[in-house]
């Protein structure tokens, strides 16, 4: 066991430990605030991973915005209501098949998958070959995001507005 | 690089590693925060004509120590209706998320936790961390006070978080890089390479970045202002509402490690600062140490000249607090979104045009 091994099991024990307590907590402010553990130990995973862009980006976008709103959300609505939010589980049968078939589908790929596997490059920085990536090859794709971004923004400033 | 260093001597890389961690905490900010609570305590009252604490040693010296002393010694409460495992939770979340940041600030040329790429982007993502704890302490505490408190700083630390990016941006197209070493070494020299000078651009470029770097700065300094909470933007604790924000309900050691990531939020903003538009931890006028020919002072002058500079930019902030009224949640939401907003991407507009040309 190297110092990297270390890190990577620490990381995956945050992420799959949170993301279980995640779904099986009843509150939904613990499993909004254990969410946040699960997506750090993703970015940490990004980060063993060498992306090191798509780290801070994990943070920035799923730590900094969605999961800050979706606390909002739940602590605007949590207790001020007399609607106690609490999560059950309902039609347990219809969704066992189908997490059952899925992971059943994640297992055959994972093991029939031909994997390929590469030395560790050591990265200087992911993110001059993402820039420079995105601006020329895929700089009609990145233009069509933004402006669906910019229409998703419009229609949330209207849709508040009204 | 100490990081090395430390594990030469030690013989281990994981050992080198925890010591060079905990370096910055032991060495740098708990006795800032020792310095800033006495120094804010006294500028306060000097601002307002009074003497501030004057019992405990020479013009009162030690007060910040008796105050730690005191605060050991209290009782942890934790009353009854409180999340008992969150509420423990959030304090250490809050100090993590801002000592987080010490961790890509590069305090001398031979000191920086980690040098990494993206150093100034992974400031900016860290600290959304700070914002959950925030808002789990508000939350844990179970009061309706601590609930506002945290609400209004997650939406206001949210909000200034826009305007400070889009200065980032600008620094980003001016230097062509987000390592914060990198970024610091573009300004070597004397003080005319400092960013706010317009950076060690030549030309007549030169001349024409400087009023729209003088605006950036004074755009990021207002948008740090706010994600510290700090007054006129003090509105998540302001006392005469909100008893003391989200921070209410706690007390003794956990009301201390808020308190602690307070002042290291102000220090690690000022640092930010100093290092996009100040020349980072380089001197004004150039060393003694290349005078003399002793190249080990110079790290070391590095390190004075950084910590001189950022207590300058604290300072300023506490001189802020001092005269300033607070602002109400709609001006504050209109500075941001009205003014700033839109003024930093103009000047983006603007510095992007002059780099191009």
């Amino acid at each position: 066991m190297t110092v990297y091994d270390i890190i990577f099991y620490l990381f995956a024990l945050i992420t799959i430990g949170s993301a279980f307590f995640v779904v099986t907590l009843r509150n939904i402010v613990y499993s909004a605030f254990f969410l946040l553990f699960t997506l750090f130990g993703i970015a940490g995973l990004y980060v063993l991973l060498s992306a090191d862009f798509i780290a801070i980006v994990q943070l920035v976008v799923y730590v900094g915005g969605i999961l800050v709103l979706l606390l909002f959300g739940v602590m605007l609505t949590h207790k001020i209501t007399n609607v106690q939010i609490k999560t059950g589980t309902l039609q347990i049968i219809p969704s066992a098949v189908a997490v059952l078939v899925l992971a059943f589908a994640l297992i055959k790929i994972f093991l029939t998958t031909n994997w390929k596997t590469m030395e560790l490059v050591s990265q200087n920085s992911s993110a001059q070959g993402l820039g420079v990536l995105l601006i020329n090859q895929y700089s009609v794709v990145f233009e069509l995001l933004g402006i669906l971004l910019l229409i998703a923004l419009i229609g949330a400033a209207s849709m508040a507005r009204r | 690089m100490i990081y090395e260093f430390l594990s030469n001597i030690t013989g281990s890389e994981i050992l080198g590693a925890i010591i060079s961690a905990f370096l910055p905490l032991f060495l740098f900010i708990l006795p800032f925060a020792l310095i800033a609570v006495l120094l804010e305590r006294k500028v306060s009252a000097h601002m307002q004509d009074r003497l501030g604490p004057m019992r405990v040693g020479y013009h009162g010296i030690l007060q910040t120590v008796a105050d730690i002393l005191k605060l050991i010694q209290k009782e942890d409460i934790t009353a009854d209706a409180n999340d008992k495992t969150l509420f423990n939770l959030a304090p250490i979340l809050v100090f993590a998320g801002s000592y987080a940041v010490f961790a890509a600030i590069p305090f001398s040329s031979s000191y920086l936790g980690s040098n990494i790429n993206l150093g100034l982007f992974f400031i900016i993502g860290i600290s959304g961390i700070v914002v959950a704890g925030i808002l789990m302490a508000g939350w844990a505490s179970n009061n309706k006070y601590t609930l506002l408190g945290a609400m209004r700083s997650a939406a206001q630390l949210i909000s200034y978080e826009i305007p400070t990016i889009m200065i980032v941006v600008t620094i980003l197209m001016v230097t062509g890089t987000l390592n914060l070493k990198e970024i610091t070494e573009l300004q070597s020299g004397y003080f005319w390479n400092w960013l706010i000078f317009g950076g060690n651009v030549t030309g007549i470029a030169k001349y024409l970045l400087i009023p729209f770097m003088i605006v950036g700065f004074v755009i990021i300094y207002i948008s740090t202002l706010a994600e510290v909470n700090r007054t006129p933007f003090d509105i998540p604790e302001a006392e005469s509402e909100l008893v003391s924000g989200y921070h209410t309900e706690y007390s003794g050691m956990k009301f201390a490690m808020f308190f602690l990531a307070e002042y290291a939020n102000m220090f690690a903003v000022s640092a930010i600062v100093v290092l996009l538009f100040f020349g980072g931890y380089h001197s004004p006028f150039g060393y003694l140490g290349n005078t003399f020919g002793i190249t080990w002072l110079i790290p070391i002058e590095q390190l004075l000249w950084f910590t001189f500079k950022g207590v300058g930019f604290v300072l300023v902030q506490m001189w802020l607090r001092w005269t300033l009224p607070r602002l109400r949640v709609d001006q504050l939401m209109a500075v941001c979104w009205k003014y700033l907003i839109p003024i930093a991407f103009v000047n983006l507009l603007i510095v992007g045009l002059i780099t191009l040309l």
